[in-house]
């Protein structure tokens, strides 16, 4: 039980965190505003979490520009998708356990 | 309890979420339906209409003219398939617009980009091979071409829709290589590939996903 907890990623409690990691694991990479469509939310709340995320090496920040517009995108580094497919198992343990 | 609670529902909203953002799911069964009765309609059109109720024997007559005298011919097939092709592609855009729209949801995503782009890199080759192949008059290769570039086309695009698209390429690359063995029968396996299985695949899929 000790086990299950500790792999239970503080980082992930957040429903935005979790989908924000969730659209990362599947593709490549996605864009800002794209990212807050498919998830629903506000760009400050997007933000901000994924500033959350950036901090703590989980995805990555990659910034250019389409013709004069700036566009940011983000993707999963390996620490990210490592530590959500740990979480995620945790995840699926602990509704086991119960 | 409650975090169990919590849990299951995490897991679901992550599944969805997954596969909402890598999958394009407004796509829609009635686009088949469509896409198969414009392409029966079609190869009637070229049977009846342009190869003289079938008195044109495609392959076998074309091959023994030469390229000037059946340039007129030519055209107006590739224009009846261009037009069957077209009004396709309008009827897809037309109802998956309109059930994203039904269902909330946005049309123009990062993985219905990735699923047109995929989609039209084999389409487009196919596209200019057969147009070569047309004027290198090897006819009887014709619709086995457009058969196989077309379900190459799915199995590339399948991965970014439903998954039901995959084996829809896989029949419509079959179909092709069997007509490519029986040259004759061209305009029959159009009316199979084209319109039987799309309109098949049209009515699964709606009765599937969209009742």
């Amino acid at each position: 039980m000790k086990d299950i907890i500790s792999n239970i990623n503080k980082v992930f409690e957040s429903r935005v965190r979790l989908g924000i990691m969730s659209v990362l694991m599947v593709n490549d990479s996605y864009d800002f505003n794209s990212l807050k469509e498919a998830l629903d939310v506000t760009d400050g709340n997007l933000a901000s979490h994924l500033k959350a995320l950036e901090e703590r090496g989980l995805i990555i920040v990659n910034k250019q520009f389409i013709g004069r517009k700036p566009n940011t995108s983000y993707s999963v580094t390996d620490l990210g998708a490592k530590s959500f497919q740990q979480h995620l198992k945790a995840l699926e343990n602990l509704l086991r356990a119960n | 309890m409650e975090s169990n609670i919590n849990s299951a529902e995490d897991l679901k909203r992550i599944r969805k979420i997954m596969e909402e953002s890598s999958r394009f799911l407004s796509l829609s069964g009635l686009s088949g339906v469509f896409a198969g009765s414009f392409a029966i309609a079609g190869a009637l059109v070229a049977y009846f209409l342009i190869l003289n109720n079938g008195n044109i024997h495609y392959d076998e007559y074309f091959r023994s003219l030469s390229v000037k005298e059946t340039v007129t011919l030519r055209w107006q097939l590739v224009s009846d398939a261009l037009a069957v092709l077209i009004l396709s592609g309008i009827s897809a855009f037309f109802f998956s617009l309109r059930k994203a729209k039904r269902e909330g949801k946005k049309f123009w995503t990062p993985v219905s980009k990735r699923l047109f782009i995929n989609l039209l890199i084999p389409l487009a080759t196919g596209g200019l091979f057969i147009l070569i192949l047309l004027f290198q008059n090897h006819v009887q290769l014709i619709v086995p071409g457009l058969l196989i570039f077309y379900g190459l086309a799915l199995v590339n695009a399948g991965k970014f829709t439903f998954g039901e698209i995959f084996y829809l390429g896989l029949l419509e690359i079959t179909t092709g290589l069997i007509s490519s063995l029986l040259p004759s029968f061209g305009i029959w396996f159009w009316i199979f590939g084209f319109g039987i299985l799309h309109i098949v695949y049209g009515i699964v899929m709606y009765r599937k996903y969209e009742r």
